[in-house]
């Protein structure tokens, strides 16, 4: 963000000049946006608290059907845990080439990570499809029905941020997103990072510890 | 010498900076500045705000309707004005109406309006993002209502306990309208609080720190926090409520083994905070006007400011005394006890500190003065009743009996209700740039306060007595029939003093008509938007002020000499900022917020009727998000404008200049 960095730097002077204070142009420091998603993202968190809550209520409940964790493929799903994860690893080379203005390199890591995003999704899709084989659909059960919708979120979420970067690479390939915007893609990030963060509580309490 | 910014928002530095001017209008996207297309494009926090206040108060009279007709039906024993089921449909609507599209966004009007003002800002951090929320909230209103044309309306209370809104005991779509209604007007919460969030965390004017911002302003910032994290609570509980009612999932229905608790818990989880939403912008508004009208500093100012947030803290911890009588266990009943009968002790500190602020003040009772005195009065008897409440054996008495109905209609009526009439009569002249009348606005209050007493008052008597809530009819000689006749007398006495404010409105304007506007200060207020013409310019501040003390505009005006005695260092003309600034850029007006807010009815009505509805809807919203983010914030057309070639120059004066505007669509694409 070679442009605004400067003008920040010379903002803070002036800001300082001014109160005699170190503030930034704005009195946090951080731009609106990157404050904003950090405030939704706080909100975020008691949206999959509540699902997650709800699932552990529900989780040892059926009147009929199988339960998920009579169902769950651990070792698969810890090779789709395990892409989800490495998606923030090619999503901070991204931002890094971004604010580097390696244009052409941080557009192929955020490919890459919406490609590992995807392959978590065909997996959750395949995981889905095959619960739904053995007997667990949607409406089978209380627990069926808990932690399709909480999976289903989280997939959901998954998908809005593959949105999301892929709509970064359209915008970066056609020429809209410079080096000085690199603050938009690492806002992406932060939502992706939260998304992954998000999955790694739930593959850890819904999952492992039953 | 005006201040040019290109960032209108959170460049808050105060320098005096001289750029080439650019006219305001300039604008390549929408360009009316007045008309209807002025509003509908609007992205300007006052324009919403006014937006915000209009339609608010149209659900008011709405749900002012559907109170009567209680009323009404209640006036006389075995009455038959609505039936059983239509009742149902009323009662549930009067409250989700009241509190969901009346009250939060009657208080969003005022944090939207004065806000920025308040902390010394051009605007929001996310005009657009703004506009949206209005949106939002006026079409999950209008969805919630066509429900009435549409096979009824909801008829689960406005807590919806289910598993009671379940298909099998709510077969119409009434519920379904309730649900995605309350999800739309929920984004629309959700938008607006992250906004002013940031907002107030980010944009102050040079010098305001936290401990210097007024009440108000920082009720509302504990307001939206609370927003922040209390909306998703009630967004998983209403989607898990709507896929159990769509799609059959298994989450309420306790022949599945599913816990009934469940749903009350997330409900009120987030109805507790919900109160706390609702009370707490009146607080703000009356601890502005009480000390306007008593010549004093708010007494007690960080007591004022922490007891809010100990107010937003513990909210979150009392939710489980709305559920004394449902089998929660000896512990968790005395915990809940113990923490709400501490939660009346913040609470307490504000009332004590208002009364404390008014002792020894040189007092005029003005309207706003009165509104806020007598929300003091009535806060206190409604709070009152609610440490009653606190004391679970006997709340399991009073539990769904009218003593609640009369308790939270004193705290929310005669509390909420009444500190937001104060901030219309208050902030009027600032607004429209004259007064509302005194003689109608005093017969209003008093006319509207003896008719409230008269129609909530008895409520406590007839709870006491063991009359029900939620009950149609009544029967003759249970001892009701007097005290229920004489609420919807009240209750009419009420409806008489709002047509006295709606003539008020119209009377003040058409005498108004042709006369100057009042100067900046009519009140000899103390905060900053009080420095600024009235009505506020568009620009808000012509320069940005650089704040050195609380009360910064009456510490302008006034001084202490050697005795301590407070004496007038310069009148308020002099003080005030003159309008006739030129080249303030401001954000520009966008047709997304609209276009992006119309598709989610139809993604509502999509999923109760046809998909093919939500296709259309589904089209609006992805149009919307992407005309949005793909609209140029940095192009030439924009107002960035002639300056661009400065872009680029190191010097301070020009980065000022030059800096990025705020509504570049980084938050766009988040939806």
């Amino acid at each position: 963000m070679a442009d605004t960095a400067t003008h920040d730097v010379t903002l803070g002077e002036a800001f300082a000049a001014e109160v005699g204070s170190g503030h930034h142009a704005t009195n946090t420091g951080y731009t609106n946006e990157k404050l904003g998603m950090w405030v939704f993202l706080g909100s975020e968190c008691l949206l999959f608290g509540g699902l997650i809550t709800t699932y552990l209520l529900y989780q040892d409940r059926a009147v009929e059907g199988p339960l998920p964790k009579d169902l769950y493929d651990i070792p698969f799903t810890s090779v789709s845990s395990f892409v989800l994860l490495m998606s923030s690893l090619t999503m901070v080379l991204a931002v890094s080439s971004q604010v580097q203005g390696d244009l052409r390199r941080a557009r192929t890591w955020l490919v890459g990570t919406a490609l590992l995003g995807a392959t978590f999704i065909a997996g959750q899709v395949y995981e889905f499809t095959s619960f739904v084989k053995e007997g667990m659909g949607y409406t089978t059960n209380l627990a069926a029905s808990a932690f399709y919708t909480l999976t289903g979120f989280h997939g959901v979420h998954v998908t809005v941020g593959i949105i999301m970067l892929a709509s970064l690479v359209a915008l970066s390939a056609s020429g809209r997103l410079g080096q000085d915007r690199a603050e938009t893609v690492e806002i992406v990030g932060l939502y992706w990072h939260f998304v992954d963060v998000v999955w790694i509580l739930i593959f850890t309490i819904v999952y492992l510890i039953t | 010498m005006a201040l040019t910014e290109e960032r209108p928002l959170a460049l808050t530095t105060g320098d005096e900076v001289t750029v080439d001017h650019e006219p305001l209008g300039v604008f390549r996207r929408p360009t009316a500045t007045e008309g209807w297309r002025s509003w509908v494009t609007t992205v300007d926090h006052k324009k919403i705000g006014i937006m915000y206040g209009y339609a608010a108060f149209f659900f008011f009279l709405v749900g002012g309707l559907e109170a009567l007709v209680i009323r009404t039906q209640l006036a006389v024993p075995d009455n038959s004005v609505v039936s059983a089921e239509l009742y149902n449909q009323v009662y549930t609507m009067h409250g989700v109406t009241m509190v969901f599209l009346v009250i939060m966004p009657m208080a969003a009007a005022f944090a939207n309006y004065l806000l920025p003002l308040q902390i010394g800002a051009r605007d929001v951090a996310f005009p657009r993002m703004n506009a949206f929320s209005f949106w939002c909230f006026l079409f999950g209103g209008i969805f919630l209502n066509t429900s009435w044309f549409l096979g009824g309306a909801a008829d689960g209370g406005w807590f919806a306990y289910s598993p009671n809104t379940g298909v099998v005991f709510s077969p119409s779509h009434g519920l379904d309208f309730f649900t995605l209604g309350l999800l739309i007007t929920g984004i629309a919460s959700l938008v607006s609080s992250i906004n002013l969030t940031v907002t107030v965390l980010n944009m102050r004017a040079p010098g305001m720190t936290l401990m210097r911002m007024p009440v108000f302003t920082w009720m509302v910032l504990v307001v939206q926090v609370l927003l922040v994290f209390a909306l998703p609570v009630i967004t998983l509980a209403l989607i898990l409520l709507l896929f159990e009612r769509l799609y059959d999932a298994q989450f309420f229905n306790p022949e599945a083994g599913a816990d009934p608790l469940l749903w009350e818990n997330l409900f009120w989880i987030f109805g507790h905070p919900e109160v706390y939403i609702l009370i707490l912008p009146s607080f703000g508004i009356v601890s502005e006007v009480i000390p306007v009208f008593s010549r004093k500093p708010i007494f007690g100012y960080p007591f004022m400011v922490f007891s809010g947030i100990a107010i937003g803290f513990m909210g979150w911890g009392v939710w489980a005394h709305h559920m004394f009588a449902s089998g929660i266990g000896p512990i968790s009943v005395a915990a809940f006890s113990l923490s709400t009968m501490f939660i009346a002790v913040p609470t307490g500190v504000k009332i004590l500190n208002w009364l404390a602020t008014m002792w020894g003040g040189k007092l005029t009772f003005t309207t706003p003065m009165l509104f806020a005195v007598g929300l003091v009065a009535m806060f206190t008897v409604g709070g009152l009743s609610g440490v009653t409440h606190s004391v679970a054996p006997s709340d399991t008495q009073q539990t769904d009996t009218y003593y609640i109905v009369a308790h939270f209609h004193y705290v929310l009526f005669g509390g909420a209700l009444m500190g937001l009439f104060a901030g219309f009569y208050f902030w009027w002249p600032k607004v429209y740039g004259h007064f509302l009348g005194e003689r109608l606005g005093k017969a209003h209050f008093w006319l509207m306060l003896i008719g409230f007493n008269l129609t909530f008052g008895p409520m406590h008597i007839l709870g006491l007595q063991g009359m029900s809530r939620r009950i149609y009819t009544y029967d003759d000689g249970l001892g009701f029939n007097m005290w229920n006749f004489v609420s919807t007398v009240g209750a009419f006495l009420i409806a008489v003093s709002i047509l006295l404010f709606m003539a008020n409105v119209w009377t003040s304007r058409r005498k108004a008509k042709g006369q100057p506007a009042v100067g900046p200060d009519p009140w000899d207020s103390r905060s900053l938007e009080w420095m600024i013409p009235s009505p506020v310019p568009e620009y808000n501040f012509d320069e940005i002020p650089v704040v050195t003390s609380r009360d910064e505009f009456w510490t302008r005006k006034y001084g202490e000499d050697e005795n301590g005695k407070v004496v007038r260092l310069h009148s308020a003309d002099e003080v005030c900022q003159k309008p006739g600034a030129t080249g303030i850029h401001l954000p520009s007006p966008s047709y997304w917020p609209i276009v992006l807010s119309a598709g989610l009815p139809f993604i509502g009505y999509g999923l109760i009727y046809s998909l093919w509805w939500a296709a259309l809807g589904g089209v609006l919203v992805i149009a919307g998000i992407y005309g949005w983010a793909l609209e140029p914030a940095d192009d030439d057309e924009n107002p960035h404008g002639h300056d661009d070639h400065d872009d680029h120059d190191p010097s301070g004066d020009d980065a000022v200049a030059a800096d990025e505007p705020v509504d570049v669509p980084e938050e766009a694409p988040v939806g």
